[in-house]
């Protein structure tokens, strides 16, 4: 900082001292206020990973779950349906999920050609990426979808007709920009699933 | 026109000192001392969690005091799933106060509430679980040194003993229990300390914040006071 | 002095300026510095007892900004949850429990309200001993025991959301003293808590008073008490009006600016204040029982009074009053008689600037009537105070009974005694050294 003559050096270095130290209590005091509007305890309780019984899904059909106060699909994907999903690949937007899938980190084992651990378990999070609406299934196929003659069967969001494939990638030219997010989950055993969380031990 | 004031307001205070006295045992400070917290927990989840909710307290937060998820899971979860809950019971409340004519309250905060000026919780809670006496005229056969006609059963009786209520109204053992009157004392002296802890989590944490923020506010006195000598040299 | 007797900002030519003078020519924004800030002129000798009106700033501002981080965690519900736990009491316990630095917000929320007592007591402390209540700061004065008023109310509305033991009976025995008024009494009682006790109703009409209606009123109330005061100038230790030398250019000559001289020095204030508050905050937040009562960790339970129920410390003294009041008399009885005294404790500040007739208005010139009777008055609201915690005994009603008498005669006696005072000759000039 310059100093000339009608400046008071002395002065204003204490002033600028006196400011910065006001300035990071003021900081640190602030913390607290905006660290409590974060998630309460109750709230992660609430949100703690939820372990599933899957041995129950008959094939080609499918269960929801509640983790975090959201619908996790849990898909039980029968042979035909996993082969539509190569047939819709230039049809999506992400066909082999390279963008970004939300907040989660994909789980160990991941196979992002049927964007699951498992084959025929698709594990996913039903809210559209779009604005947040639940899409309902629609697993019938062709024309008697409702949705189109070459539906192969997949999801359509209610909200704004955002259509998704049995893997939950989002269709081209559909306001959804990205695939429905694969939530971290780990497998137990081959019946149970943990939803929440990659990795078996915590 | 000060000493006036201060003598003045003496008076009062050497007049009505005195008052009805409850004397209470001083609990030992175990604050900080994780073993005896972790001891203290225990004790508390196997005899007092049965009938006592303490539902503002989750199972997670013995973090505090060195237990891991893991530990929680195997040795004191015996009432919930997960280590997020709370510590709820089953009991419903109005069976409760059919049997024990008063619901036991919630003991998530039973050390603050308990509090007065004959003494902290703590001392409260030490004095009253080790004072239970034989009283065949109670439902339950027990009545209580500072808590009388209660409601409550000598739930530790078999490691304490039985007492009984002397003429001089003092306590004597009349059938010895499975600890000595020593060990009995220090597992009291723990339950008491996980309960003072259990009534204030943060208790630790706060103190030790409490340090770093009159440090830092030392630091701005320090500067604010020298600005404000610099400015005022100007008035005179 | 009008705010348009300030000239308007002339940019410089830089971006700021020319925004600076661009806002300027629409909102009087460097006029009110300049009024209230820069070219406020404050009279240069404030000692340690002007601290505590921005210190009471401070307060309501701390008390505003963690209320409202309270609000969003805080359930107003006397109905029981699953647990058998009022869920108002349950979600202050979330808060010091589960909400991520809850419990340092809950404290300085609940310290808070202490401090902000102790502030303004000092605060008005200062007035008697300066006789800032004396013409022309009358109006400021009101202003500023109406504010009294309404911190009492918030105080009072605030202490019943806990929902613990002492919210509700406190509650209760407060809320009963309407009882007392004639004919229409317990109707009014019973309007006031919607219901036949203190109940949901009443808790949710309490909160609704606690976070925005008496705020509401509090705020307004604030900026007329010092708007009231920038217009009459601030009074000083010494009691003379620094306007009556002013320079040529019309400034007083024992007048400084308020800033920067006064804000330097009230941050000093500051600082000091929040180092005392962080001891009670981080190591004391309780308050030995006075600032958080331990009965009050117990839920509120319609069935069973605890066995002493005392008001928090800051109430007290006019508690005393109440209970001081044991004779019925003139066709009216002791209950009613100590709600008009305790009311008449409150409301006889009101007229302190009418009652006070002495020649001086500081302490420091006023004879020994003055000094005594101030001397005394303090003792016996310090008394009262005490008693107000103490449970009732023949003895201690005595007493109280004796200090609500001194503290009824400082005031009505107070157009004599100040009247026949020794005072010595106000100086002409402020004293500052």
């Amino acid at each position: 900082m310059s100093c000339d003559e009608k400046v008071d050096c002395g002065r204003r270095r204490l002033l600028v001292a006196t400011a910065t130290a006001g300035g990071v209590a003021t900081v640190a005091a602030a913390v607290p206020f905006l660290a409590s509007l974060a998630p309460s305890e109750r709230a992660k309780s609430a949100g703690a990973p939820v372990e599933v019984d899957i041995g129950k899904i008959a094939p080609g059909e499918m269960k929801t779950v509640e983790w975090r106060g959201k619908p996790v699909w849990i898909i039980h994907r029968t042979k035909e349906m996993i082969d539509s999903l190569r047939k819709v690949d230039d049809k999506l937007v992400d066909p082999k999920s390279e963008k970004a899938q939300g907040e989660f980190d994909p789980p160990p084992g991941f196979n992002p050609e049927t964007r699951s651990i498992k084959p025929e378990i698709m594990v996913v999070v039903g809210i559209c990426t779009h604005l947040g609406c639940s899409p309902s299934e629609k697993f019938k196929t062709g024309a008697e979808s409702g949705i189109d003659a070459d539906w192969v069967g997949g999801f359509l969001c209610p909200c704004h007709g955002s259509t998704f494939d049995l893997a939950g990638r989002v269709y081209k030219n559909k306001p959804a920009p990205t695939n429905l997010p694969v939530p971290p989950h780990v497998y137990l055993s081959d019946t149970r699933i943990m939803i929440g969380e990659n990795t078996k031990g915590a | 026109m000060k000493k006036l004031m201060l003598s003045l307001l003496a008076v009062p205070v050497l007049a009505f000192a005195a008052g009805a006295e409850l004397h209470l045992d001083k609990a030992p400070d175990k604050a900080g001392d994780v073993a005896a917290l972790q001891r203290g927990a225990k004790v508390f989840i196997n005899y007092c969690l049965n009938c006592h909710s303490a539902s503002y307290m989750r199972y997670n937060r013995l973090h505090d005091i060195g237990l891991t998820d893991a530990q929680i899971r195997d040795n004191l979860l015996f009432a919930a799933d997960k280590v997020g809950e709370p510590m709820r019971i089953a009991m419903q409340r109005a069976d409760a106060k059919q049997w024990f004519g008063a619901a036991p309250p919630d003991l998530t905060v039973i050390a603050r509430a308990r509090a007065s000026e004959f003494g902290s919780g703590s001392d409260w809670l030490y004095t009253y679980l080790r004072t239970f006496y034989r009283d065949d005229t109670r439902p339950t056969g027990w009545n209580n040194l500072v808590f009388a006609n209660v409601g409550m059963p000598h739930v530790l009786w078999e490691l304490q003993g039985e007492q009984v209520l002397g003429e001089d109204h003092a306590l004597t053992l009349a059938k010895p229990g499975k600890l000595s009157v020593q060990d009995f004392d220090a597992m009291v002296g723990d339950l008491v300390a996980y309960l003072k802890y259990m009534g204030e989590p943060v208790a630790e944490l706060r103190k030790r914040l409490g340090i770093a923020v009159l440090l830092g506010l030392a630091v701005l006195l320090a500067f604010s006071y020298a600005l404000k000598r610099e400015y005022w040299k100007d008035i005179h | 002095m009008a705010s348009s007797s300030f000239e308007k900002f002339k940019s410089d030519g830089t971006l700021v300026g020319n925004v600076v003078e661009w806002v300027d020519a629409r909102f009087p924004m460097t006029s009110m510095w300049k009024a209230h800030l820069s070219e406020y002129y404050a009279p240069k000798n404030f000692n340690f007892w002007y601290f505590f009106g921005s210190l009471a700033l401070l307060v309501l501002v701390l008390q505003i900004v963690t209320g409202i981080f309270l609000v969003m965690h805080y359930k107003p519900d006397a109905s029981l949850n699953a647990s058998g736990v009022p869920v108002a009491f349950a979600s202050v316990e979330y808060i010091m429990r589960d909400v991520p630095w809850g419990w340092l917000i809950r404290y300085l929320h609940s310290t808070g309200a202490s401090a902000f007592f102790i502030v303004v007591y000092m605060h008005m402390f200062r007035g008697m001993l300066y006789g800032s209540y004396r013409s022309p700061r009358e109006l400021i004065w009101i202003f500023g025991v109406l504010i009294y008023l309404c911190l009492m109310a918030e105080a009072f509305a605030g202490y019943l959301l806990p929902w613990g033991q002492m919210s509700f009976w406190g509650a209760q025995v407060i809320l009963s003293l309407f009882g007392a008024i004639p004919v229409v009494g317990n109707d009014l009682a019973t309007w006031i808590r919607g219901d036949f006790v203190i109940g949901d109703s009443t808790l949710n009409r309490m909160f609704s008073f606690h976070v925005i209606a008496i705020p509401l009123a509090l705020l307004g109330l604030v900026v007329a008490h010092v708007l009231a005061l920038h217009e009459v100038g601030s009074n000083n230790p010494d009691g003379v009006e620094i306007k009556k030398h002013k320079d040529e250019h019309g400034i007083p000559l024992d007048g400084i600016p308020f800033h920067p001289y006064y804000t330097v020095k009230d941050i000093v204030g500051v600082v000091v204040f929040l180092m005392l508050f962080s001891v009670v905050v981080f190591f004391m937040p309780e308050g030995g029982g006075y600032f958080l009562e331990f009965n009050n960790f117990i839920p509120a339970d319609p069935m069973v009074t605890p066995p002493h129920i005392a008001p928090v410390w800051y109430f007290t003294p006019f508690y005393s009053i109440l209970r001081a009041n044991t004779v019925n008399f003139l066709w009216i009885d002791a209950k009613l008689w100590g709600v008009i005294f305790m009311g008449l404790g409150v409301m006889v500040f009101f007229f302190l600037p009418w009652l006070d007739r002495s020649p001086v208005k500081s302490i420091r010139y006023r004879g020994p009537l003055y000094k005594g009777a101030l001397a005394i008055f303090v003792v016996a609201f310090a008394i009262l105070g005490y008693l107000g915690i103490q449970a009732p005994t023949p003895g201690r009603t005595l007493v109280s009974q004796i200090c609500t008498i001194i503290y009824f005669a400082f005031f009505l006696l107070m157009p004599v005694y100040t009247k026949l005072d020794k005072c010595q000759p106000e100086p002409d000039r402020v004293t500052f050294k």
